[in-house]
């Protein structure tokens, strides 16, 4: 599973980010071997336009996050968010840069300081950058804090815990928004919830991106709450990118093997739709060795010999929808390449 | 076991709890955490207990184990295991409970295994302490324990630590724990939350194969009604403390009485609605335990609402089969409840109703 | 609670958390001895040099009586007045002590902890190296080069007191530093000075204030450890020096018990009183953090 490739890219003006041959990778230790997190991958995300990463824990999906906003820098590969490439940005230009991206994150109540009240807590980004006096920033976040659902005087008395998990969420949603960031990058923001909390929080995503007109990068495990909010998706799986297609497509026709696993894993709430067997056995294996060839070949049931050999790359199947795979479910084989290594 | 009793197991349930109660004194008050549960689970058979947080689903399942903290805690109620009354012994008397009769599995399995302890031995120790075996015998069976959960290479992998293993592999450990003594009941108190999609439905699918393997009985706990409809005989709903809806699987998706239970499916992600769809979600919050609503504990958040349901409390009622029963005044199907539905969709608030708050 | 379900929604009752009325007790103590130490001199206290011999009581150590509450020693001065102005040194030691430890070993404690790499490697190296030594026996080997007056014996208790606090400071601030809200600080843009002062420090810091008051317990027994075997403040009153002279040849200690048995109570009340309390406001500072 090769996210080599770029064919999925697009030639847009209105790209916002470009991510092109990302690779993360993290020393173990003094051991010489190194966590291979993210190998190579590419996409871009339109203004306006929600990106779904989904995958599952250890593919790369939340090091990629963390790798736009340069959180580890990335070891090598390029980001281009509106114009600017991240990667060469010093220090300082970076933390200016940083503020038009933001990020909120899986554990709701993790990502607040316990011991900060919560108006506080949303009024640290307008404190760091002096935006306006203190009176206008206090205003800005009570009427932040009401759009997203939280009362603004319990928020001026009140310290997370007293808050519950969607709560905190939504808290966390405040804080990304006050410095009026173009895009958002989602990481697993409502895995941690209740479902019925989830619905509300994923809601809530919906109508601030319509209203403060932001990019989304949403970052999650569950295909299902992925499908629900996004334009387009990519499905990772150990470091590479192995199938981009708009989200209704990907349901409707998966192409990689490994799609059709995540989708049939998901839980159907119907008593009378029979239990899929799961058509895979075992865990992805280590990023620290990678399989050669196709890194899902030795979990997947069609893999051959060629894909334990050849990696391959992102190609087009239909309009819009790519895959890399030698053996797709729809779209026919891949073509023989012959490769100069 | 003499013939006549051989019968009666056969026929009473073997777990079973009568208006059970278990509140926690806290300095706000007595927080109610589970507040009069009734429910029988018969031989072989797996419940689904689902609520969201704090509707008490985790404590009454410590409760029926009891393993509860022994200081600021009222208990009331009577818990049986197979006909006798164990609501009201003491930690040492459960010691013969625990492991060989009842076992439980947690949401966590890296914080429920020791860190320090190898898995082969971690297996062991409760085989030697319940059955008396010998830590060569123990270790055999350890290795086929670990062989019964899927986990390929057992005999290298009983010499690793908890921290060598991946999530689904420790889940698994803790599933051959649970198991190593033959437990005629087992709890899985959200065994699926911290893991994978594709682990999850793997981890599901072998607690089930183990219940039928063993005619073991089965109660997951959990906040996903999807995750329990493949996997469970029936569905016993939690909210503030009570069950509000008890029925057979496919009774309690074909036939939902309970507007709590109907919002609580409407919520979840559906992967065939087309992307963008307005996700329906239950407004407000789960209700006080300590200052619990006066009427119906839903009332507050339900959106078919009427004046009875804020001041009298529902009791259980009994649907179309006697195994199905609920507690609402005005059930889903109810003419109130169509009148109202009604309403709500002309106002274009059905979806926003459940949906957005 | 353990269970999670436990944990109720907080509403609109907010419960202040209580202290007790044995933390008030210990702090009234704390602050009587405080209050003593700081206005010795203009107390109507008898002098703690003076002797008061009796002729009519004959040899002294006198045991306690209306005139002398505690007794007198074998030099008849006035045990009760020793033992108050004993709180001076003690206290004053004990204190310094602890601040300069506190700000040396947790500063150095919180920028390892932060910033890890080669500070943390170089500093948890020296905080190997202090804890390596018998404190004690550091504390005499120090004390004995120098001149001994009340700012050099507080420092090198101070000294002592880097290690284990700046171990402690190390070890709260690695538990915080990889959370995800210190990183939510710095994809606001937050400098690392801004995260260490506004996020690290309000969490580190109040665990670790509960930790001054046993810290300052230590502070005050390693001085009177000193004080006994002769290392402390020189010339002063402490007591250690007290209990130390109440009980040096054989005898003393058997037929006038009054002379180590009031500064002995002293130390222990007040120790007792620090620990007590540093450990309810532990507690008491224990935010819970989870409502999930």
């Amino acid at each position: 599973m090769a996210g080599t490739g770029k064919a999925h890219l697009r030639d847009d003006q209105n790209v916002l980010l470009r991510v092109e041959d990302l690779v993360v990778e993290f020393p173990i230790g003094r051991t010489g071997l190194k966590v291979n997190a993210v190998s190579g991958i590419s996409f871009d995300v339109l203004k306006g336009e929600t990106l779904g990463i989904v995958g599952e824990s250890g593919c790369g999906k939340s090091t990629t996050g963390r790798a736009i906003m340069q959180l580890p820098s990335p070891t090598s590969g390029s980001i281009m968010f509106d114009g600017t490439e991240l990667t060469s940005l010093s220090g300082e230009a970076m933390r200016e840069a940083r503020t038009k991206i933001q990020m909120i994150f899986q554990d709701p109540i993790s990502s607040l300081n316990p011991r900060r009240n919560v108006r506080d807590i949303v009024l640290e980004p307008l404190s760091i950058w002096n935006r306006g006096t203190k009176a206008e920033q206090l205003a800005t976040v009570d009427k932040i804090l009401e759009h997203v659902g939280i009362d603004p005087q319990r928020a001026a008395e009140s310290k997370p815990h007293q808050f519950s998990g969607g709560q905190c969420q939504r808290i966390s949603i405040a804080r990304s928004l006050v410095l009026n960031p173009q895009m958002i990058i989602c990481d697993e923001p409502v895995s941690a919830l209740d479902v019925s909390v989830q619905a509300q929080v994923v809601n809530l995503l919906e109508d601030l991106k319509k209203e403060f007109e932001l990019t989304l990068v949403f970052i999650a495990h569950d295909l299902a709450v992925v499908k629900n909010i996004s334009d387009r998706i990519a499905v990772m799986y150990l470091g590479k990118i192995c199938e981009v297609s708009s989200s209704d497509d990907l349901y409707r026709n998966p192409a990689h093997p490994y799609t059709e696993v995540l989708l049939s894993s998901i839980p159907v709430p119907d008593p009378t739709v029979a239990v899929k067997k799961v058509s895979v056995d075992g865990e992805p294996p280590s990023p620290v060795s990678p399989p050669a060839g196709c890194r899902f070949n030795p979990r997947c049931p069609n893999a051959s010999d060629r894909c334990r050999s050849e990696e391959p790359t992102l190609r087009e199947i239909e309009p819009g929808h790519f895959v890399a795979c030698h053996h797709p479910l729809t779209g026919g084989e891949a073509p023989v390449t012959v490769r100069s290594n | 076991m003499n013939q006549s009793e051989m019968v009666r197991s056969e026929h009473e349930p073997l777990v079973e709890t009568i208006d059970v109660k278990t509140h926690f004194k806290t300095p706000r008050g007595i927080a109610r955490a589970v507040d009069g549960v009734s429910i029988q689970i018969r031989r072989g058979q797996s419940l689904g207990v689902v609520g969201e947080s704090g509707s008490g689903k985790t404590v009454l399942s410590r409760s029926i184990m009891g393993l509860l903290p022994r200081n600021g805690v009222i208990r009331e109620g009577s818990v049986r295991y197979q006909g006798q009354e164990i609501g009201n012994r003491s930690d040492k008397e459960m010691q013969s409970i625990w492991g060989r009769e009842m076992a439980m599995i947690f949401q966590d399995p890296m914080t429920s295994l020791n860190p320090v302890m190898k898995v082969g031995k971690q297996i062991s120790e409760s085989l030697r302490k319940n059955l008396g075996m010998s830590a060569t015998e123990a270790l055999a069976v350890a290795e086929k324990l670990l062989h019964d959960v899927r986990i390929p290479e057992p005999a290298r992998r009983l010499n690793q630590y908890p921290h060598e293993l991946s999530g689904g592999m420790r889940q698994r450990v803790m599933i051959a724990i649970a198991m190593a003594c033959g437990p005629n009941m087992l709890f899985a108190d959200e065994p699926t939350t911290a893991l994978d999609v594709t682990v999850q439905a793997q981890i599901l699918e072998l607690l089930s194969e183990q219940k039928r393997e063993r005619n073991m009985s089965l109660l997951l706990v959990t906040h996903n009604l999807g995750v329990v409809a493949g996997y469970t005989d029936e569905i016993a709903v939690m909210y503030g403390g009570k069950v509000v809806e008890k029925a057979p699987t496919k009774t309690l998706f074909a036939n939902t009485k309970m507007p709590y239970t109907e919002a609580l499916l409407s919520s979840i992600p559906r992967l065939d609605q087309p992307s963008h769809s307005r996700l329906s979600t239950i407004p407000g919050r789960p209700p006080d335990i300590v200052h619990p609503p006066k009427g119906c504990r839903f009332a507050p958040r339900c959106a078919y609402v009427r004046d009875l349901c804020l001041n009298e409390e529902p009791e259980l009622q009994q649907a179309d089969s006697p195994d199905h029963t609920y507690r609402c005044f005005f059930p889903v199907g109810s003419p109130e409840y169509l009148e109202r539905r009604v309403e709500l969709t002309r106002k274009g608030e059905l979806v926003a109703s459940e949906g957005s708050n | 609670m353990s269970t999670t379900s436990v944990t109720p929604a907080p509403e609109d009752t907010i419960v202040r958390k209580k202290l007790g009325f044995g933390f008030w007790l210990c702090v009234t103590w704390i602050g009587l001895m405080a209050f003593i130490a700081i206005f010795a001199p203009v107390l109507p206290l008898k002098s703690p040099t003076a002797n008061f011999l009796d002729s009519a009581r004959g040899r002294p150590p006198y045991a306690p009586s209306w005139s002398h509450w505690f007794g007198t020693d074998k030099d008849a001065r006035d045990v009760f007045s020793r033992s108050m102005y004993g709180a001076r040194i003690s206290l004053t030691v004990g204190f310094t002590a602890i601040t300069a430890g506190f700000l040396i070993g947790g500063s150095l404690g919180v920028i390892s902890g932060y910033y890890k790499g080669w500070i943390d490697r170089v500093s948890s190296f020296g905080f190997i190296v202090l804890l390596s030594f018998p404190s004690l026996v550091l504390a005499i080997l120090l004390t004995s080069l120098i001149d001994r007056n009340l700012l050099t014996v507080s420092l090198v208790l101070g000294l002592l007191s880097i290690a284990p606090v700046g171990r402690l400071a190390r070890a709260a601030t690695l538990q915080y530093a990889d959370r995800e809200f210190v990183l939510a600080a710095r994809q606001i843009g937050a400098t690392n000075r801004r995260i260490i002062i506004k996020e690290i420090l309000p969490n580190v810091a109040i665990p670790m204030s509960s930790l001054a008051l046993l810290g300052m317990a230590v502070a005050v027994v390693a001085e009177g450890g000193l004080a006994f075997l002769g290392f402390s403040v020189q010339k002063g009153i402490t007591w250690g020096g007290l209990i130390q002279l109440g009980s040096d040849a054989s005898k003393t200690l058997q037929d006038s018990p009054w002379i180590a048995f009031f500064p002995i109570l002293m130390l222990f009340l007040t120790v007792l009183s620090l620990n007590f309390a540093g450990d309810r406001l532990r507690t008491f500072f224990d935010v819970k953090e989870t409502t999930l």
